[in-house]
């Protein structure tokens, strides 16, 4: 780690509620440690505001170690900014150069409604998973955990879906603001494990027929969510996905 | 003296007969009840699911956008359970024994082996719910080895053990939110709990969208709100990790137990400079291969890899033969201070140790450990932008985790009647101090397999008087929590709010971290009402009340962090004892080892509140040692 500081100039989206239309709004920051994250900086760009009188950005934030999925902006365009596999908490500064300017918005879908600044709604995917992203089953009728065995390519390429943080960056990286690497993610996880077979087409069918209602654009295999994806949750998915889906008509 | 309602009888029988022995609540009449859940990790989704399946009407909030962000989600490394699945000689007893040794003799004994026993049912539990655990090439479930034990009894998902589990969790609970059972409330934060007649009747919690403040009423109150790490500004917690739900329950007359066993983790990424807002965790898993190591030479400037094998000093191997590498994290931590303190540390702080894979390497070869650790080597290289395949990372510990928590009984509810706390949030399964991989476990123990059973109890064997939120005690309640947010956006002074977390959380770490002493922690006691007198008089919180305010928010959590860090190091001053984490510089033994004072500390600590300038009262609750022997700790 070698520490440098640098000053950038960044243009932030400022919306004070759902309401209001919203607005760039141009600060400078200065001495921002190369060694900080993204998230450091737009703190120190907070203690500014707050020092002179003036609302803070909010933005969202938790683990700060890019498993929780919270935070996520698009960054220059780019969800989650430049680097590949990579949440905003986990960008750091060293990426940048010294007088960069960076603009700073929030997730943008119909289906994502901006709360404020760059705070965005995310409820829908809640409800997605309600509509059948799990096993249905209840605590206590469980076998042993060694019952089923689970060949070890299938538990792993199950684990590869599951890793899906539920940031949306893929939403707000898509042209059509779909939904579907999400989506595919956890009918993938759950349709590769035995556990998750038997309702594997119905779960598929619910799913998707509540992210249609969510106003979720529909794919068309453009890939950007693949690109922006901080877990680089794979396109295959996808495929795993409309197969699933594809069964459920069949068996209609 | 406190009453731990332990069931009488062989330790192994008590969880069945007291099951047995627990008022049942029939089908029909479940449903005529509403329970409040607070908090969505592992303990709280886990509980909140599992009471909405027995048909219980269950309201449950959390503080992020999704419950799946609880932090929860951020523990790595993996879950124990006594499977004895690779042969090696675990039992219920076993990790029984290691989790009550673990903790230096300062658990409830009854209550750590009911989590042993439950525990092979959790891992049953998430396999059926789709947990993608690591398996090996026969397909069956594989373990690896943690902190504290010599057997391999950790069930894990590659580095995201916590993640997968809670996902679990939260499918379940999303599973009972989609048939009505569950009314999930989300951005929603706990600002006071309700008290009516002596019980916990419901909650205030504010809107984080709106702002506004909101009330609702219940049969019984569930916490499960996680702990307090945060009171140190810098730790692996996550930002919004506080202890105000707990607080607030303190402040209305429930226990508080034991705040100043807090665990420091010893294998953290080390601090890079002021504006650093975090600590990010290297998983223990890393210590199963991982070598640990300072320069034989103080002050040494070379490179790791410019230091020959004769002199690197493998401390924990040459001081902890038997355990190596793998010792209890307070142990571990302490360590790295010490070599710090003889001047041996590494990097440009010099307050780091290194933990080095090259002998791992050589050992399986690079595409193994990748496999095992691929995840958290990355995120190592990404924050530090150094390669740890090529060069020796770099760690120093961290608080990381809080043993003490909100006083309960064996069926987890509080001195305040109707009042449950669960997981991390209680006080009650880890002692002195946490074994690796064992939080995940009490957190799933408590929501899956103990709540559903002891809040039955209560429920079927409490008479009930008709409460709603149109109650005087809801109004009031409602009215303070108003009220001190109007005061905190009124002061308009000059500092801003995380000018003094900062504050606070260096005097901590400096007199009440890893190592404890009188004239210390007499200076803290001292300073911190001057911060907390300043804060309210100087601090300044923009915004206002009745919108999205990122700035109340945090403003809120300060002022109770202000008001509790007070008490932790009223605790830790009581306590002269060293034992687990709380380590007090006057009580070691005679190789510099935490050296317990059974005579005088075999006891629980619980704090009623007072007043906030008042000394709390302290309430003991004697730990009683029947199946183990106490000895001093050794892991050499």
């Amino acid at each position: 780690m070698s520490t440098k500081k640098i000053d950038l100039t960044v243009k932030i989206w400022r919306q004070k509620n759902s309401n209001d239309k919203g607005r760039l709004e141009t600060y400078t920051v200065k001495e921002v440690s190369t060694d900080s994250s993204f998230l450091e900086m737009l703190d120190l760009v907070n203690e500014n505001l707050i020092l002179e009188g003036k609302e803070p950005v909010a933005f969202d934030h938790d683990c700060r170690e890019g498993i929780c999925g919270m935070c996520g902006s698009v960054v220059n365009g780019e969800a989650h900014g430049p680097e590949a596999g990579t949440t905003l908490c986990q960008l750091h500064m060293r990426h940048f150069k010294n007088g960069e300017t960076l603009v700073i918005e929030p997730w943008r879908a119909k289906a994502f409604p901006v709360l404020r600044d760059l705070v965005v709604d995310r409820s829908a995917f809640d409800r997605i998973i309600s509509a059948g992203g799990y096993v249905s089953m209840n605590v206590g009728g469980a076998p042993d955990g060694n019952a089923i065995p689970v060949p070890k390519k299938t538990a792993d390429l199950s684990m590869d879906a599951a890793s899906c943080i539920g940031c949306g960056a893929c939403v707000a990286a898509c042209p059509n603001a779909s939904a579907m690497l999400f989506v595919s993610a956890k009918v993938s996880q759950l349709a590769l494990l035995p556990q998750g077979k038997a309702e594997g087409s119905a779960r598929a069918k619910n799913m998707v027929e509540k992210m249609d209602e969510e106003g979720f654009g529909n794919c068309t295999n453009i890939g950007e969510c693949e690109a922006a994806c901080p877990k680089e949750i794979n396109l295959t998915n996808i495929a795993r996905l409309n197969r699933e889906f594809f069964k459920s008509t069949l068996s209609e | 003296m406190l009453d731990g309602k332990i069931p009488s009888g062989p330790i192994a029988q008590k969880w069945d007969n007291h099951k047995m022995d627990l008022k049942l609540v029939n089908p029909a009449n479940k449903r005529k009840f509403t329970i409040i859940v607070v908090g969505t990790g592992l303990a709280g989704g886990s509980a909140a699911a599992s009471l909405a399946e027995l048909g219980y009407n269950v309201l449950n909030f959390c503080i992020q956008d999704s419950p799946r962000r609880a932090h929860s989600i951020a523990a790595q490394g993996g879950i124990n359970a006594a499977k004895n699945y690779p042969n090696d000689g675990d039992s219920i007893h076993r990790l029984f024994y290691d989790t009550v040794k673990g903790g230096d003799y300062r658990a409830r004994e009854a209550n750590v082996y009911r989590l042993a026993q439950v525990s092979n049912n959790i891992i049953d539990q998430c396999v059926a719910q789709g947990v993608p655990f690591a398996r090996e090439y026969g397909g069956y479930l594989d373990n690896r080895s943690f902190g504290g034990a010599q057997v391999s009894r950790t069930f894990y998902a590659r580095g995201q053990t916590g993640q997968q589990l809670l996902l679990g969790a939260y499918s379940s609970l999303m599973r009972q939110v989609n048939t009505g059972k569950v009314k999930l409330f989300t951005r929603r934060e706990m600002l006071d709990l309700v008290v009516v007649g002596g019980k916990a009747r419901g909650i205030i919690v504010r809107n984080l969208v709106s702002g506004e403040l909101e009330r609702y009423s219940a049969d019984a109150v569930v916490i499960a709100t996680g702990g307090y790490g945060n009171v140190y500004y810098l730790s692996t917690n996550a930002k919004a990790c506080n202890v105000t739900a707990a607080w607030r329950a303190y402040k209305k007359g429930a226990f508080f137990a034991n705040p100043c066993f807090t665990q420091i983790h010893p294998t953290c990424i080390p601090v890079h400079g002021e504006s650093q807002s975090k600590l990010t965790l290297m998983s223990e898993s890393l210590r199963n291969d991982g070598r640990v190591w300072v320069p034989k030479a103080k002050d040494d400037k070379r490179k790791a890899s410019e230091i020959p094998e004769n002199e690197r000093d493998y401390y924990l191997e040459r001081k902890y033969p038997s355990f190596g590498n793998l010792v209890p994290r307070d142990v571990a931590s302490r360590n790295s201070k010490e070599q710090c303190d003889l001047g041996k540390g590494v990097g440009e702080t010099k307050l780091a140790v290194y933990l080095d894979f090259a002998d791992a390497i050589k050992r399986v070869g690079e595409n193994v450990i990748r496999e095992k650790y691929g995840n958290l080597f990355q995120m190592y290289e990404k924050i530090t932008a150094s390669n740890p395949y090529k060069e020796s990372m770099m760690i120093y510990p961290a608080i990381h985790y809080t043993m003490g928590g909100l006083w309960v009984d064996y069926n987890l509810m509080s001195n305040l009647e109707g009042l449950f706390v669960l997981g991390e949030a209680n006080f009650s399964d880890h002692g002195a101090n946490r074994l690796g991989a064992s939080a995940l476990m009490q957190g799933l123990a408590d929501g899956y397999f103990v709540i559903p059973y002891t809040i039955g109890g209560y429920l079927a064997g409490t008479k009930f008087d008709k409460v709603d939120t149109e109650n005087d005690a809801f109004k009031e309640a409602e009215s303070q929590a108003g009220e001190r947010a109007k005061k905190l956006l009124s002061v308009n002074g000059k500092r801003t709010v995380d000018s003094f977390h900062k504050e606070l959380g260096l005097l901590l770490w400096d007199k009440c971290g890893m190592a404890r002493n009188e004239k210390g922690l007499l200076e803290a006691k001292k300073r911190i009402p001057e911060i907390r007198a300043e804060f309210w008089e100087n601090v300044k919180v923009t915004g206002n009340a009745n919108e999205l305010n990122q700035d109340l928010e945090k403003a809120g959590r300060v002022a109770d962090f202000l008001e509790f860090a007070e008490v932790l190091v009223h605790d830790a001053l009581i306590r002269t004892e060293s034992c687990g984490g709380h380590f007090r510089e006057e009580s070691q033994t005679a190789e510099n080892e935490a050296k317990r004072d059974d005579e005088n500390f075999s006891h629980v600590s619980a704090w009623e509140f007072k007043g906030t300038e008042a000394t709390p009262v302290l309430h003991k609750e004697p730990l009683v040692f029947e199946n183990v022997k106490l000895t001093q700790r050794s892991y050499k």
